[in-house]
């Protein structure tokens, strides 16, 4: 049975120009009507255009995406759920998912980013884990731009008004300042739930006649078309224009609705879930039935309004925020609404599940939206966009400033100083990184260590981008990204266990930023593949661009790995005098995607291929070193080079340290101590270790360079010997500095 | 002993206060409802950190009117144990049963840190099993901990030794720099008068284990205990 839905008084007229106005193509929108066999309402163009935007319909990275290995033996659920899950011992699974929040953020940054955080949140418990981490990978433009600074307070703002005032702790991060994001930040949130393996929970409906729960937050007009019109387009002047398609976050809401519906889930008679997040009550609707193959009827009139006079368009559309859809089982929506109550929160029977496919909406007694599940849950176009590598550049080969090339001495401190390698303690001290009581390392260090309670097993996770080398080469830039980021968990002792992603680019419709996007994708596969992480779930976000300018190519990666034992964690300081300093690496040093490079340029800025069995011999012999107890401290040498990665190895929290190395004869000495084109790690060790360690790693290079020393003096060669306090102070103020001068 | 850990929705240390005393100490702790009245025999009441009710209003206002805040308040009255931690602090002082008033920090952020404070009275039932003078290294995290109180009034705490806890550098000196947040005469923790109730801003929740940031805390949790035997 399907009565056709009628138009409602007031609206406009529905053809291909109205069509446009609400981002769909005129060959979607034939689509459209082709599917329907006839015209849609105003409320049904409504729910195609968000449904099969960008955002939603992942229509231009779809096909590619699928070339990415999202199976493993400890990956739990399949692929399709709000976010993966991996198994890591004694019962517990990880669930954890990156997402984008970039355009909300550049056009209100506070807002953008606390919602940011609170959709990735929502993502996790609604799998039936209990969020215990969250990190965050941040983009801005050059401190010099005048939007900078705003945008750096609203986000950090946001992410810590969101995150503290929830109870999940911020344990790690990456902040990096590049023109290349003046006019479009990223902001990337990433959240890891636990939960018993048992108790993790499906977004797929069963049982039609079963009622549909609508719980959390009122539904109000923000947020409409924020997927569409906002995320899946460029900017341009009018962007800012498009504030009020950000959403408002309520964090203590989105608390209660954690307990809530984490105790929700234990009575058992919850069928399915799932946030109501990009394109509201349309998205988790239909993607719950879709999922189940099944249909469904929702009655808008018992949708709870924060205001009386919302249309079905609106309340269809909006991404209000702390909303979740619930299927339950018939009979015990009582049982379920006493769990709510008692967190304060109202859950409200909005609709039921049917059997005929259909994703239907009535209001005031009609059917104002009748459409197949399937053609906006699953059907969306899916494009094979054309993809062309750019033409070479001409001026590949930067010699700015070569021949006044500073001395070490010079470069050092400039490096060292400079916000992208300075330290983040001025962001991250806004974060709290210790509540449930399970951070054994927080944020500054390689990797964050989270203990498992009540058991002795533990998880290492981090997040990292690597634009420059993205931006020299997409596909060796994304196996770069992946490398360190699994490097950064390996160095803390956990074997690296899962992935996932998030990838931004520019306009996809534009040949080379899809060439971009599918050699990202490409990197992916091979290093996920080499080093058996899974990727388990992810998100793209597009059209990254304004007046025609495209961000570098970015796919941020987050790596998470795991312990048997948390106790054999290790960090990166140095902690014995008398320690040997050795140094591992993979491939001869180079200057390629350096910061060096930036402030100084480079003759040579090709990025060498890289190898995946050497990169997997690192990890392994790391992860060997960690549980044999046979090295005192692990760091990975990235951002600023060799020389910094010492200098942060010596600042031992409990008291610093020096470090002297010799580095020999070697010829290439800006390569050496500010190269950071190869995969390196800078580790310490009992000297009779030292043998050892040559086994291990082989045939990997390891070089005996130095020792440990108790007056903290760092002293590399001839080329540099400072006193580590006063490196620190560099290294502690530079961001203050730049960020509070007025 | 007998403990209760009190549940406002908000809180978020409430949990780490639980494991803390039943789990790390072996203490027998129970989670207290904020829509209920009973204390459960609680010897005593622990007022956890995190944003009760969302801390909407100002912190710790809304949490004060909670039908278990009559409850313990009336527990203080006859003489039982209190412990308000962070925004447990801030509760007990929108509440009265603690003097002064939490503002935001100096520096307008929240700050999460570790920092050492200096025990200036160790005679309370809180700070019994440390040294005067000792040095507890405990983290921070909070975005207004700026104690501030009346002078006048300040100055009979001190005289009275309410002040309990002060910030202090890692050597045991007062500075600007040790004062994380701006308090009047570094303050991070008071008693009142009749040294039964307790706030103070740093968690000694989040220090009772080698593995997460060290054990100083459970000086504050063992002085308790000690003093129930």
């Amino acid at each position: 049975m399907s009565r056709s839905p009628m138009a409602l008084p007031g609206e406009p007229v529905i053809d291909a120009a109205q069509a446009r106005a609400h981002g769909l193509t005129d060959d979607e929108f034939a689509a459209i009507e082709r599917i329907l066999g006839r015209a849609p309402t105003f409320t049904e163009l409504g729910v195609f255009s968000v449904m099969w935007s960008e955002h939603c319909s992942y229509k231009s990275s779809r096909k590619h995406l699928r070339m990415l290995p999202m199976k493993g033996r400890n990956v739990v659920g399949g692929p399709g759920e709000n976010a993966g899950a991996i198994e890591v011992g004694d019962g517990w699974v990880a669930v954890f998912k990156i997402e984008s929040h970039n355009h909300p953020s550049y056009v209100e940054p506070y807002q953008g980013a606390a919602t940011g955080v609170g959709g990735i949140l929502r993502d996790i418990f609604t799998m039936g884990a209990r969020p215990i981490a969250s990190m965050d990978s941040l983009k801005f433009g050059s401190l010099e731009h005048p939007r900078t600074r705003y945008l750096v307070g609203g986000v950090v703002g946001g992410i810590g008004g969101y995150g503290n005032c929830v109870g999940v702790p911020t344990v790690a991060g990456e902040v990096m300042f590049d023109a290349g994001y003046d006019g479009n930040i990223l902001v990337n949130a990433f959240a890891l739930g636990l939960a018993r393996r048992e108790d993790l929970q499906s977004a797929r409906a069963r049982g039609a006649g079963n009622p549909v729960l609508y719980v959390g937050s009122a539904t109000g007009r923000d947020g409409i078309h924020g997927a569409s019109l906002l995320a899946s387009a460029e900017f341009d002047a009018e962007s800012e224009s498009k504030r009020p398609t950000v959403q408002v976050g309520d964090p203590f809401t989105e608390k209660l609705l954690i307990e809530a519906c984490l105790e929700a889930i234990k009575t058992g008679a919850i069928v399915a879930i799932q946030d109501m997040g990009a394109a509201g009550l349309t998205s988790s609707s239909s993607e719950m039935a879709g999922r189940g193959g099944l249909g469904i009827e929702l009655d808008l009139d018992r949708v709870p309004l924060r205001e009386a006079n919302l249309t079905p368009y609106e309340i269809l559309l909006s991404e209000s925020q702390e909303r979740m859809l619930i299927v339950a089982e018939r009979g015990r929506e009582a049982e379920l609404a006493a769990v709510f109550e008692k967190w304060d929160l109202h859950a409200e029977v909005i609709g039921r599940i049917t059997d005929d496919g259909r994703w239907r909406a009535l209001w005031k007694g009609q059917v104002v939206a009748d459409v197949p599940v399937g053609a906006i849950s699953d059907d969306a176009p899916v494009y094979d966009r054309p993809a062309r590598a750019p033409a070479p550049a001409n001026e590949a080969v930067s010699t700015n400033g070569l021949s006044a090339a500073p001395s070490p001495a010079e470069a050092f401190r400039a490096i060292i100083s400079s916000p992208n390698v300075a330290s983040k303690r001025m962001v991250f001290r806004q974060y709290d990184s210790i509540v449930q009581g399970n951070t054994v390392v927080g944020p500054g260090s390689d990797a964050a260590v989270l203990r498992i309670k009540d058991s002795r097993r533990g998880l290492a996770l981090k997040v990292d981008s690597n634009p420059r080398a993205c931006t020299l080469d997409p596909y060796i830039g994304a196996i770069a990204t992946v490398c360190e980021a699994a490097r950064n968990v390996a160095c803390a002792g956990a074997r690296p266990a899962g992935i996932t992603n998030c990838l931004n680019y520019g306009n996809p419709e534009r040949p080379e930023i899809m060439w971009q996007l599918i050699r990202g994708i490409e990197g992916l596969r091979d290093a996920a593949i080499a080093f058996e992480t899974p990727v388990i779930s992810g998100n793209v976000s597009l059209y990254n661009e304004t007046a025609g300018r495209a961000i570098p190519p970015t796919p941020t990666i987050a790596v998470v790995g795991t312990f048997d034992n948390v106790a054999v964690h290790l960090k990166q300081y140095f902690k014995s005098p008398g320690d040997a300093v050795l140094i591992v690496r993979t491939a001869p040093p180079s200057l390629a995607a350096s910061e060096y490079a930036a402030l100084f340029g480079a003759a040579d800025q090709r990025l060498a291929p890289i190898d995946l069995r050497r990169e997997r011999k690192l990890l392994d012999g790391l992860v060997e070193c960690a549980d044999r107890r046979l090295i005192r401290s692990a760091h990975d040498v990235s951002e600023g080079g060799l020389a910094v990665a010492l200098a942060e190895s010596c600042f031992n929290p409990g008291g610093l340290l020096g470090v002297e190395i010799d580095l020999g004869d070697s010829g290439h000495v800006a390569e050496v101590l500010f190269g950071e084109g190869s995969s390196t790690v800078v580790i310490s060790a009992s000297v009779e270790n030292i043998e050892v360690l040559h086994q291990i790693f082989a045939p990997l290079e390891v070089v005996v360079s130095g020792r440990v020393t108790q007056a903290p003096r760092l002293k590399i060669g001839a080329a540099i010997d400072e006193d580590v306090a006063a490196l620190r102070g560099l290294y502690e103020g530079a961001l203050p500095g730049r960020l509070e001068r007025s | 002993m007998r403990w209760g850990v009190v549940r406002f929705p908000g809180s978020l240390d409430d949990g780490d206060a639980l494991y803390a005393l039943r789990d790390v100490m072996g203490q027998d702790a129970a989670m207290l409802w904020h829509k209920d009245e009973a204390l459960g025999g609680a010897q005593c009441v622990v007022l956890p950190g995190g944003f009760s009710y969302g801390d909407y209003l100002r912190c710790g206002a809304i949490a004060r009117f909670s039908p278990i805040m009559k409850s313990v308040a009336r527990f203080a009255a006859d003489g039982g144990l209190v412990l308000g931690i962070c925004n447990g602090f801030q509760i007990l002082c929108e509440a009265h049963l603690l003097p002064g008033a939490l503002m935001r920090n100096r520096s307008l952020s929240f700050i999460c840190d570790f920092v050492n404070v200096r025990v200036e009275n160790a005679q309370t039932p809180f700070t019994r099993a440390a040294r005067a003078g000792e040095i507890l290294h405990l983290p921070i995290k909070h975005g207004e901990g700026c104690y501030v109180a009346p002078v006048a009034e300040l100055a009979q705490m001190e005289e009275r030794g309410q002040v309990v806890l002060r910030y202090v550098d890692a050597a045991g000196v007062e500075s600007e720099a040790a004062n994380p947040n701006g308090s009047m005469r570094s303050i991070a923790g008071v008693a009142n008068d009749r040294f039964n109730v307790f706030g103070l801003m740093p968690h000694p929740e989040h220090a009772v284990e080698k593995l997460l940031g060290g054990e100083d805390g459970l000086k504050i949790f063992q002085s308790i205990v000690e003093g129930a035997r």
